[in-house]
């Protein structure tokens, strides 16, 4: 057998090194990484990475900063395997392979100048925050802005300082509600539906964009259909264990869909008739 | 009709040819395995190899995108260093039927639909290929009517049909005419050689009818309307999920990707490997979801990447009608009868 060297396999990865690392809950953790002099990743809101490292393998992960944030991103790591409880162990200065940013991100100019309604559950806030926070970034660029957000328990929420800021903000509308409050917790007690209902908005020109786990998705569209929104009009990004990250290797394969380069962001209206997407 | 595209090989020149061929490359062909298996193998001599076979036990595929297949070297002695290879051989393949030409051809497709897989680009283009004309059927699993593969249909350099005495060999490519050249045992095809190869043909045309009572055209429409059907049900209580018949496809291309660490613990390498979505754990994802639990699912879903989602991606069919994962399937899953069976229930149009 022979052997070619290749500088421009799909597989190859950059160098990321951890600039802050912060345990948010006590799941999941929070790292800011910078590429090799500064390069920018050159994300679009709402597009993944691929985090690898040598001899454990490589996962997919959410970027969960802006594109409007220059230098660096910001990735937040749920440990639910193998992988992620070696990743989760990383402190700064330490080193991770970077692959990508991969799939299709939010419809950030096709939400130019309209209200945006953002629902999300749980984990669900970290793809989110890409997009909410380029939106605040360029907040003059866009209509009302809405955020809804529910977990399980006051514990789990994972930007407590972000949401305080978001809570604080004039242009932003924001909501938090826990399904399981404790004694200190003097917000919304409740799930995330019971929120929809009470927001005021025009459903021609609103946008939902939805990220939780997948028991909420049927739930949460349900509650947006009846507020009139077009089915065309909401957005979701779908959880799925893209291996690949370019098309090929079918891990994440959705009826017809990949989600790692069809998606992860979907509108409603496209996979509502794919049975296997929730 | 520019007649250098055709050129004929008298039997008595064969192992001749053969044996130029082996000196140009490493030459693979078709060799039995005994109790009727098959494989695809690296020959040196005619004797070597079965000229009469049914479809080998694994597709040509595992020249181009092998079992296991290494993209990266890696070195963390001082960081996560790395660098991409790819491992690759100069090959002739000569033999390949006509159903297993065009099961590269689907591979072709995928491996260059953007963001292009370099690995099997860069292989492929050191693989040259000489096909080989089935001129009967090898045996009842095949369904190459209905797909319309038991003609060749390019994605070869040089053609091969069996006419009696002689071969008649069409010249598809620039490469396949230096393999012509270099051996130097081919003779000019006369009419009558072009007028036996025809009345093969027209033979051909009342041997091979489509297997299944569905036109070619029908097909991805029947999938419109099987998804509810009963049979995937049937199918998911049999189905031993033991990924045999994935395996041995020819347009199967699922993998994973895994790390593999040297004894020093900082070397290693990342390399692919063939993965089957007939296995419980291919489509789990964080936490206990999983996309396709149950066997039936899975079932279904393959059936459906070669008759409707991959032919919606790529404007072809993923079957080639080999007949391999009905001839491999321990539970005794056929694709003809699931074919009817999906009819039987929704009708063919």
């Amino acid at each position: 057998m022979k052997k070619a060297i290749v500088k421009d396999s799909e597989y190859i990865i950059k160098k990321g090194r951890i600039l802050h690392a912060k345990q948010l809950t006590s799941l999941e953790r929070f790292y800011e990484i910078i590429l090799p002099d500064g390069e920018s990743l050159k994300h679009e809101p709402g597009q993944f990475v691929q985090v690898s490292l040598f001899g454990v393998g490589e996962a997919p992960i959410s970027i969960s900063s802006s594109p409007t944030k220059y230098g660096s991103f910001d990735l937040v790591v749920r440990t639910v395997g193998r992988f992620t409880s070696v990743l989760n162990r990383l402190k700064p200065g330490d080193e991770v392979g970077i692959r990508g940013p991969f799939g299709r991100g939010f419809p950030v100019r096709v939400l130019e100048g309209n209200d945006i309604l953002f629902v999300a559950g749980g984990i669900g806030i970290v793809p989110l925050r890409s997009l909410i926070n380029y939106v605040i970034d360029n907040r003059r660029d866009f209509g009302k802005v809405s955020i809804l957000f529910g977990c399980k328990t006051p514990g789990d929420i994972l930007f407590s300082e972000e949401f305080d800021e978001w809570g604080r903000r004039l242009d932003l509308e924001f909501e938090c509600t826990v399904d399981k409050g404790d004694p200190d917790w003097k917000g919304n007690v409740g799930l995330i539906t019971g929120l929809i209902p009470e927001v005021s908005l025009v459903p021609s020109k609103t946008f939902a964009i939805v990220c939780g786990p997948p028991v909420m998705y049927r739930f949460v569209i349900a509650e947006l259909l009846k507020k009139q929104i077009p089915e065309r009009h909401i957005f979701l990004s779908l959880e799925n264990h893209m291996k690949c990250g370019l098309g090929k290797c079918g891990h994440c394969q959705i009826n017809d869909f990949y989600c790692c380069k069809d998606g992860p962001v979907f509108s409603y209206d496209e996979i509502k008739n794919k049975k296997e997407a929730y | 009709m520019p007649e250098m595209q055709h050129v004929i090989l008298k039997k008595e020149k064969f192992d001749y040819f053969i044996k130029s061929l082996a000196r140009q490359s490493r030459l693979i062909a078709p060799v039995s395995r005994g109790h009727n298996s098959f494989s695809f193998q690296e020959v040196h001599d005619s004797r070597d190899i079965a000229l009469k076979y049914i479809p080998t036990i694994l597709p040509p595929k595992k020249y181009f995108m092998p079992q296991q297949e290494t993209f990266l070297e890696y070195d963390k002695t001082a960081g996560e260093n790395m660098q991409g290879i790819i491992e690759y051989d100069d090959y002739i393949l000569f033999g390949v039927h006509t159903c297993d030409l065009a099961g590269i051809q689907a591979l072709n497709v995928v491996f260059r639909d953007p963001p292009k897989d370099i690995n099997y680009l860069y292989k492929k283009n050191h693989i040259r290929i000489i096909g080989l004309e089935c001129n009967d059927y090898c045996d009842a699993h095949a369904s190459c009517a209905l797909m319309k593969n038991h003609l060749p249909m390019g994605g070869y350099d040089l053609f091969f049909t069996d006419l009696g005495g002689y071969y008649f060999v069409h010249i598809n490519t620039d490469s396949g005419e230096k393999i012509i050249e270099h051996s130097g045992c081919f003779d000019r095809a006369e009419t009558s050689h072009h007028k036996q190869l025809q009345e093969l043909r027209d033979k051909k045309k009342e041997i091979f009818t489509k297997e299944v009572d569905i036109d070619y055209s029908d097909i991805s429409s029947l999938f419109e309307r099987a998804y509810d059907c009963r049979v995937w049900e049937e199918l998911g209580e049999k189905c031993l999920a033991c990924g045999n018949c994935t395996n041995v496809c020819p347009t199967c291309y699922c993998f994973d990707i895994v790390d593999e660490v040297n004894l020093d613990l900082t070397t290693g390498r990342r390399y692919r490997v063939w993965d089957s979505c007939q296995s419980e754990p291919f489509a789990r994802i964080a936490g206990q979801e999983n996309l396709r639990e149950n066997r039936s699912e899975r079932q279904r879903h393959r059936f459906y990447r070669k008759f409707s989602y991959q032919v919606e991606k790529y404007f072809r069919y993923f079957c080639t009608g080999c007949g391999r994962c009905s001839r491999t399937c321990m539970a005794g899953i056929d694709l003809k009868e699931t074919l009817k069976a999906i009819i039987g229930e929704v009708g063919s149009n």
